[in-house]
């Protein structure tokens, strides 16, 4: 290991400019003779649009202009496109209703766009969409997923009973004979919350055009700038890739949120090019709250077939699904792909069923948000394990050791579709418990008891797929995209390094992982490597970031490019050096002769490659600059055990997490640092979800937690100091053995959190918690369990 | 924001006239709930008159007998002076948990109280301690002075200059902070003044803050928690929100009185 390479907690270059106030986000771009966009959004969550009249808006002062969806129809703007296509049960494709940028005839959620201006001012497009009278004919809302399946209001005309698709995977017929032979079965109704995500950067959106040349360029916070490009110039713009230039800065936060094509950046760009000016938009808090795709959102009951040893035979499982009110860009493969196929989770259950209905109502659209689809598996799983371990009287680590895939298993297939490469599940669980100090546990209860608190325990031994994702799997599974990743490295004529990457970094500290890779590789100082990443016009293409697919994918092709240039850089060594290519090689940034003391530094051989004077130019190109494509074999199976330790304080219902411990898997380590910081991150959204975060929808559609006085998004103060470590088995089909950690916090966590309060609270007789475990929730359940003890 | 005329008066009399001069003005303190009204478009005043450039509105002043609170004092200036600390450690205390360090380091008494959000802090220390609200025109008794829901006694061009705080024989405060918003989703001020004990709820009450008689007189007959661990006050007036019941609320008084008591014991 080298102080700047692989394995190294380098501190992250990034963190000086984000630090002081030098980060370029998009916000921050001033375009010469700039206007700036307002939305105006629907106060109904429900509502035929009988008249938009704009008139008084078109006059009020500076506005440049006012445009409707009937404006953009006109021109030819296209809706926005989804990019996963489910099938029913039956065959059938999934329901997919229009979705333009701007409404046109019916608003399908609070927030949904209705309207743009255009002024010189924001201020001024915001005074004049005021005077824009909108005539609207309210309609029932569709809010709740049981009574949308009733079908009495259709959220599109096109979707009866407000289906999106009815789909399923596994043999049912098998699951049904495994419970037929069951010792027991354990039940459980779960509902995973709908979140907010609620990035520290909002939405933003600059169109611009160049009058000279006709090309368009669209600033915008995205984690993918390619698949905006191709989304938008392909499907509603209609302009070609070389006239259409995407750019995503600095982008403060993404987890999920950013990755989808939104209606902003389409309207922004329609309108740059029709007025000839560069059109600027900024969410407000209070937009991104009702504009922003939601995360989660799943109601579902599942049950466990076990034999008498407590040995799981069978997993059946049914989850509605909420899409809100529109597809949005990933939605469809998000409570299917991304979730059943991890319901085998770390255990060895034969037979697996599972049936989800995805349904349309008049909220938010909901599409992935950090972990997408996994923390729904892995709640589910891990809370009905906790429960059927409760229910035959085996202990809470007893049982998922019974049931855990083995060392000698793997590769392994589970029953729904996924195979996994590697993990140690025994010993990442020993690990953890060693690390959260299992064994003193009775002994800090029984304290804690002393004071009127009690304690639980909660564990959660988890399995997610990441390295999204093997192209060819993919695409037989309905997406509409490859999901390679490109790089480029351009070593440059003094030895400096530049690397275009497709993925993009709005947290996760690329700039420096990606850097330490090729310090690394070419045995050069890291300041010697810049990192460039969030423009089409500059990076040959990219699929971008989003199910911590950056190292696993991303990286992987930074690997195959720097194994291209050190193969040319010492064809061009042993031309200068007059040796056999096969004799050289390459350490501590020298090319040598093996054996002998005659060497070439990296600069040397970079400034040959660029002054090529007696190159053998038909074997030997000048420059030293090469690109890789890499397309992953499978994905990645990042895993772990994360332990849990509660607080509750009876007589109000608070939960204190006094304690929690993360052991990871995920793979080969890059920079310990980062992979503790993103870990950190996650386990923190996983707590918020678990105790805080609710988002709630009145009987009328409003969103009722529509701001940060009312949504609760967790705080330093809300999570303990945390106790991270890692557990490495390698990824066996990548050369870095890595397998991915920007989601597995968020995974594994919420189940930790409640299982620890299921567990602090059952001699009480609380059986189940929903989450958010708010603090009037744990004390109603207090409540409730104790009126019938009180009553015995 | 809609637009408005700014002015910054000099003083508490110019403040005065600059209000009542304008059609529709209004006083900014430290802004922390006029300026999120403003840019949410909640409300339009024609003129903002901004008491920050008025020295002698800021300040702490203490004697045998209390504290004087300037309006322009921050939360965080009550919290860390020593004069509180040492005349009404409780009062302190209360100002320490008041949103977060931004909030209370430009959030002023003055605003607070002015504004009687229900679920305030501030409120409830006036009423628990008895204080004296010093404005412009009179000095009005905190008993006096809140009158509901973002209702004070404060006429039009009124402007609250002070408050006052006699010293208790001993207080305490204890807040269930909204999970949120931090502010209380109940607050409970215990105090025993010289005249008599006082227990005081913010938070909770359909009506802003409010006394628990209940309480205070079962305190005067033994200031001990167990003394109100069993008087709960009917949730029929209380509210009810997505964050907690009338019922739950109810049963937070109770437990947040007898934390209050304990404390102050
Ligand atoms: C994130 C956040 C969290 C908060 N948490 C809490 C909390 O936990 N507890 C809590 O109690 N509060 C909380 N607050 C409110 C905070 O304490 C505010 O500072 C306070 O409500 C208003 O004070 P201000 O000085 O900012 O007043 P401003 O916002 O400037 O004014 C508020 C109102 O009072 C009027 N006004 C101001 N000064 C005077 C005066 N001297 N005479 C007459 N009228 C006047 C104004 O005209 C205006 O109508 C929070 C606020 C925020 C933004």
């Amino acid at each position: 290991m080298t102080a700047t390479g692989i394995g190294a907690s380098v501190k992250r270059v990034e963190d000086f400019r984000f630090l002081t106030g030098r980060g370029r986000y998009t916000d921050d771009i001033e375009r010469p003779n700039q206007t700036y966009a307002w939305i105006l959004r629907s106060p109904h969550a429900h509502a035929l649009i009988t008249s938009i009249d704009t008139k008084k808006a078109a006059a009020a002062p500076g506005v440049v202009a006012v445009f409707t969806g009937a404006d953009l129809e006109a021109a030819g703007v296209g809706g926005l496109p989804c990019g996963w296509q489910v099938h029913s049960k039956d065959g059938a494709p999934m329901a997919e209703p229009p979705h333009p940028p701007l409404a046109q005839g019916k608003v399908r959620h609070v927030g949904d766009q209705v309207a743009v201006v255009v002024a010189e001012t924001r201020e001024q497009a915001r005074d004049a969409a005021e005077l824009i009278d909108v005539g609207y004919e309210a309609l029932p809302p569709v809010l709740d997923m049981e009574s949308a399946l009733a079908g009495k209001s259709l959220v599109h005309d096109g979707a009866a009973r407000n289906l999106c698709y009815d789909w399923h995977i596994g043999d049912k017929d098998a699951a049904d004979a495994a419970f037929a032979k069951a010792a027991h079965v354990t039940a459980i109704d779960i509902v995973n919350n709908r979140l907010i995500p609620n990035a520290m950067e909002p939405r933003a959106a600059i169109g611009d055009y160049d009058t000279a040349t006709g090309e368009y360029t669209l600033y915008t916070t995205s984690q993918n700038p390619h698949v905006i490009r191709l989304l938008m110039g392909a499907f509603v713009l209609h302009i070609p890739e070389h006239k259409l230039r995407v750019v995503a800065p600095d982008v403060g936060g993404g987890f999920g949120s950013k990755i989808y094509h939104y209606a902003e950046e389409a309207i922004v760009t329609w309108a740059a090019g029709k007025l000839r000016r560069p059109v600027k938009w900024t969410a407000e808090r209070s937009e991104s709250f009702v504009s922003d795709c939601h995360g989660r959102d799943h109601v579902t009951r599942a049950e466990l077939a076990m034999d008498k040893d407590g040995r799981f035979l069978g997993l059946k499982v049914s989850t509605k699904a909420n899409m809100g009110a529109y597809l949005s860009t990933f939605a469809p493969c998000v409570p299917t792909y991304l979730y059943a196929t991890l319901l085998a989770g770390v255990y060895t259950t034969p037979q697996i069923y599972c049936q989800v209905q995805a349904i349309f109502t008049n909220t938010v659209p909901v599409d992935a948000y950090r972990g997408a689809g996994r923390p729904e598996a892995t709640y589910l799983l891990e809370r009905l394990v906790d429960r059927a371990a409760r229910e035959t009287g085996l202990d809470q680590v007893d049982i998922r050791r019974r049931n855990f895939i083995p060392n000698d298993a793997f590769p392994y297939q589970t029953p729904v579709a996924l195979q996994y490469d590697s993990g140690d599940y025994g010993a990442t669980l020993d690990q953890a418990m060693g690390a959260a100090l299992v064994d003193g546990f009775a002994k800090r209860k029984a304290e804690a008891g002393k004071r009127g608190k009690r304690r639980g325990l909660g564990y959660s031994t988890y399995i997610e797929a990441c390295g999204i994702a093997p192209s060819a799997v993919v695409g037989s599974l309905g997406a509409r995209a490859g999901l390679f990743e490109s790089a480029e490295v351009r070593v440059h004529p003094t030895g400096s390094v530049t690397v275009f990457t497709g993925s993009h970094s709005h947290g996760q500290g690329h700039e420096t992982t990606f850097a330490q890779l090729v310090s690394g590789a070419l045995g050069i100082p890291m300041e010697n490597v810049d990192i460039v990443h969030g423009d089409t016009g500059k990076i040959a293409y990219g699929m971008g970031t989003y199910g911590s697919r950056s190292l696993a994918v991303g990286g992987e092709a930074i690997m195959r490019a720097l194994g291209r240039i050190t193969d040319k850089a010492k064809k061009i060594a042993a031309h200068i050096l007059e040796a056999s290519e096969s004799d050289i090689e390459l350490k501590d940034g020298q090319f040598r002769v093996a054996g002998t003391d005659r060497a070439l530094g990296f600069a040397e051989v970079a400034l040959a490659a660029y002054v090529p004077h007696k190159f053998p130019h038909e074997t030997l190109e000048p420059g030293l600059d090469e690109t890789a494509f890499y397309d992953p074999a499978n994905f990645t199976f990042p895993g772990g055990c994360h332990i849990c330790e509660v607080e509750i304080d009876p007589e109000t219902g608070e939960v204190e997490v006094v304690a929690f411990t993360a052991v990871d898997d995920v793979g080969r380590v890059i920079n310990p640092m980062i992979v503790e910081g993103q870990v950190h991150g996650g386990v923190v959204q996983g707590i918020g979800q678990a105790l805080l975060e609710s988002c709630i929808y009145d009987e009328d559609g409003q969103l009722l937690t529509g701001s940060c006085m009312d949504y609760t998004m967790p705080r330093a103060a809300n999570v303990p100091n945390f106790s991270v470590g890692t557990h490495t088995t390698l990824c066996r089909h990548n050369s870095l053995g890595v397998k991915g950690c920007g989601e597995v916090g968020a995974i594994g966590s919420p189940p930790a959190v409640i299982n620890a309060i299921v567990d602090a609270l059952w001699d009480v007789g609380v059986r189940d918690i929903s989450m958010p475990a708010t603090s009037q929730k744990v004390w109603q359940a207090i409540q409730s369990a104790r009126a019938p003890m009180a009553a015995e | 924001m809609y637009d408005f005329s700014y002015h910054r008066a000099g003083s508490v009399a110019d403040a005065s006239s600059k209000l009542k001069a304008a059609e529709d003005g209004k006083l900014v303190a430290g802004g922390m709930t006029l300026i999120p009204t403003l840019k949410q478009r909640l409300a339009q005043p024609s003129d903002l008159i901004d008491l920050g450039g008025i020295n002698d509105l800021a300040g702490i002043k203490a004697d045998g007998s209390g504290v004087t609170i300037g309006a322009m004092t921050t939360h965080g200036a009550v919290a860390t002076s020593k004069d509180v600390k040492s005349a009404i450690p409780a009062l302190a205390h209360l100002a320490g948990e008041i949103g977060d360090p931004q909030v209370r380091h430009r959030g002023t008494i003055g605003g607070s109280i002015a504004n009687n959000d229900p679920a305030a802090d501030y409120p409830a220390a006036c009423i628990g301690l008895g204080a004296t609200i010093v404005t412009s025109k009179r000095e009005i008794a905190a008993d006096e002075f809140f009158k509901g829901l973002f209702e004070t006694a404060l006429a039009d061009d009124e402007i609250v200059t002070a408050v006052r705080f006699p010293k208790p024989k001993r207080a305490a405060y204890m807040k269930f902070p909204n999970p949120a918003s931090r502010y209380a989703l109940v607050g409970v001020f215990v105090a025993e003044t010289g005249n008599g004990m006082r227990v005081a709820v913010t938070g909770a009450g359909q009506n802003g803050v409010f006394r628990v008689k209940a309480m205070e007189d079962a305190l005067g007959k033994s200031f001990a928690a167990d003394a109100v661990a069993n008087i709960s006050v009917p949730d029929g007036d209380l509210n009810s929100d997505i964050h907690a019941s009338a019922e739950y609320r109810a049963h937070l008084i109770t437990v947040m009185a007898k934390r209050a008591v304990a404390a102050a014991e």
